[in-house]
């Protein structure tokens, strides 16, 4: 291994794929542009999904105009007239949900008689319960205000009908609320992003060589075999960590204006340390990547034959990055030996700074092995003639 | 100078087995004069230049180019040749001149001595008009000149040529003939594969012809003539692959 013919191809390839319109929407646009714009076009939507008010049927209620007035001045719902038909109403979403509020309620409830609602929705089906759920919510502090009023009435301390008060605690700090939240989705957005950044250029460095026939000028040159793959690999890494940054700079930008344009109350107090440990457990990934990627695409005949594998890899990859980042799932030993999981979970343990050093040695070790192996693998394809010449 | 000793080559084909592309071929070629390989489509010219060239490993045998053998120093026999065939394309999106160095700093070359050496040949090649242009944007002629440039760059000794003019104009074809013809008169080693009689005829002091695999016949042309009985090489050619000599 000599570094003076690494760095002449990789800097030959790093400018070659710098002036590729694809490799620049593959490395640039989609991570600096695409993404943040669909994740602020996402949560735009999901608001103006939120502002809407939800319509609602109230059943029943004669005689009951106070606790109905209650109801409206929440004005969180839109009030349709009742209707019999209203569970089919609700099972086809034209109404979210019903409530249904017996014969004179408000004076069952004044006159201390048992009396009871029913609210009726789609199980399952988030809106409805979520509507469900603030019904549910509202009638409750209604309940509650009743009971405080007829303790009151006589002369009985509130402690009668509440003995006790269970109050729930945070102990986690901002950093480490911010750190849990994001655990469970920056690690998948950066093995993705990895990914990608890897696919394009590692496909045009190896099958679109063979393809073009620029292959057997290369190879015609005196540089030994594993220099000149390695100087491609090279290139292929610097693609996958460059889009990778360029992926969390742009979102976390986008998340910036998020809040301050008062789109979403998101934490914004995070670990620097905890984000640059997750960066560094990032590469041995990252190599493992680019070098499976070029395997691929030396293998290939064509760049179209390369799409074809890397497409299911992308799936393979894609998938264990969202198994780790579904909450509840946490980091075991067992878990740490598995490629790209164990990189996810510890990421998520990182950001949430309960990683511990012995995990962090253990998934860089593995991965570290993982990538050295697959570099050996693609360094020994690309010294195989029936794969060069592979017709 | 290129020694080739029982070069012998074997592919796996999942449908015909064993292909013998190249078997157990011997020849030698020296300094100053042009070796032509002359052979129709799947002779086995192009494997035989490629296993010179070190890009391909023989099965059995060797080779010698430049004193350094195939097997035993690869790297230095492909900084010993320059290397120009229809397969060695350009990379596009890289311009000329940067092309050329790009390709002389594989070969190890200083800086300051690739950029003059450069300057020489873009010079002698009248390739300065299109210096800067991407090798994508290049006439079929602009690019020939800028790999025929490539394979100068490292001013080897000795220069394999496969099928340079295949699917060339006239006047391309004509102006990479002139160049290869320049190499023999600078004492470089030439070795020139084609499957076009009336250039080996113009341009080979010696001619070997390959079929199957095999070198059926060897020598300068008029050794062929005297051995065949015929006078054109085509006649030659067709008598010698029928077995009638």
């Amino acid at each position: 291994m000599k570094l003076r013919p690494i760095g002449i191809v990789y800097r030959k390839e790093l400018r070659d794929l710098m002036r590729d319109f694809r490799a620049i929407i593959s490395m640039i646009v989609v991570p600096v542009i695409i993404v943040p714009v669909i994740m602020l076009g996402a949560l735009k939507i999901v608001k103006m999904t939120m502002k809407s008010e939800p319509n609602i049927m109230v059943l029943g209620a004669e005689g009951s105009p106070g606790t109905v007035a209650a109801l409206r001045a929440l004005h969180k719902f839109d009030f349709v007239p009742a209707s019999e038909d209203f569970t089919n109403l609700i099972r086809t979403k034209r109404i979210r949900a019903a409530v249904e509020i017996p014969k004179d309620f408000d004076a069952a409830v004044d006159s201390d008689r048992m009396t009871s609602i029913r609210i009726y929705a789609y199980q399952g089906e988030p809106t409805s319960m979520q509507i469900a759920q603030q019904l549910d919510e509202f009638f409750r502090q209604r309940r509650d205000q009743t009971v405080r009023r007829r303790l009151a009435e006589r002369s009985l301390p509130e402690t009668v009908a509440v003995p006790f008060d269970v109050q729930r605690e945070n102990v986690a700090s901002p950093k480490q609320v911010t750190g849990s939240l994001l655990g469970m989705i920056l690690p998948y957005v950066l093995i993705v992003m990895c990914l990608t950044g890897a696919i394009y250029p590692s496909v045009d460095l190896t099958a679109g060589e063979k393809e073009r026939g620029t292959l057997e000028t290369l190879l015609s040159s005196p540089v030994d075999r594993t220099n000149l793959v390695l100087g491609k690999m090279l290139a292929v890494l610097t693609m996958s960590l460059g889009t990778a940054a360029l992926a969390i700079t742009s979102n976390g930008f986008a998340f910036y204006f998020v809040q301050r344009g008062g789109m979403a109350k998101l934490p914004l107090e995070l670990d620097p340390a905890a984000l640059i440990g997750v960066c560094i457990v990032m590469i041995p990934l990252a190599v493992l990547l680019s070098s499976v990627t070029v395997a691929v695409g030396l293998f290939a005949r064509s760049c179209k034959e390369a799409n074809t594998y890397l497409q299911p890899m992308l799936l393979l990859a894609i998938l264990p990055a969202i198994v780790a980042a579904l909450p509840g799932v946490d980091f075991n030993y067992r878990a740490a030996f598995l490629p790209v999981v164990n990189i996810s979970l510890l990421c998520k343990e990182m950001l949430a700074g309960t990683s511990h050093w012995g995990h962090i040695l253990v998934v860089f070790g593995s991965t570290s092995v993982y990538a050295a192996l697959t570099v050996a693998a693609a360094v020994k394809l690309f010294k195989r003639e029936s794969v060069l010449f592979r017709s | 100078m290129i020694e080739a000793r029982q070069l012998t080559k074997v592919f796996q084909d999942r449908k015909r087995g064993q292909v013998r592309a190249v078997d157990g071929v011997d020849f030698r070629c020296e300094p100053g004069r042009i070796f032509g390989l002359l052979g129709v489509n799947g002779a086995g010219k192009t494997t035989c230049l490629r296993i010179l060239a070190t890009i391909l490993r023989p099965t059995a045998g060797t080779a010698v180019v430049q004193g350094f053998d195939i097997l035993a120093e690869p790297e230095k026999v492909r900084a010993s040749i320059g290397f120009l065939s229809t397969a060695t394309a350009l990379y596009g999106r890289m311009t000329a001149y940067e092309l050329v160095e790009y390709f002389g700093r594989l070969h190890g070359m200083e800086d300051s001595a690739l950029h003059a050496r450069i300057e020489t040949l873009f010079q002698t090649l009248d390739m300065n008009g299109f210096r800067d242009r991407r090798c994508d944007k290049l006439s079929t002629g602009m690019k020939q000149k800028t790999s025929i440039a490539r394979t100068l760059a490292h001013d080897p000794p000795v220069m394999i040529f496969d099928e340079p003019t295949l699917g060339l104009d006239v006047l391309t074809a004509r102006t990479v003939l002139g160049f290869i013809r320049e190499c023999g008169q600078q004492g470089k080693t030439v070795i020139f594969s084609t499957h076009v009689m009336s250039e080996a005829e113009k341009m080979c002091d010696e001619i070997a012809i390959i079929h199957g695999g095999r070198i059926l016949a060897e020598g300068a042309l008029a050794e062929l003539r005297q051995r065949t009985g015929e006078e054109h090489l085509e006649d030659i050619f067709i008598k010698v692959v029928e077995g009638r000599v």
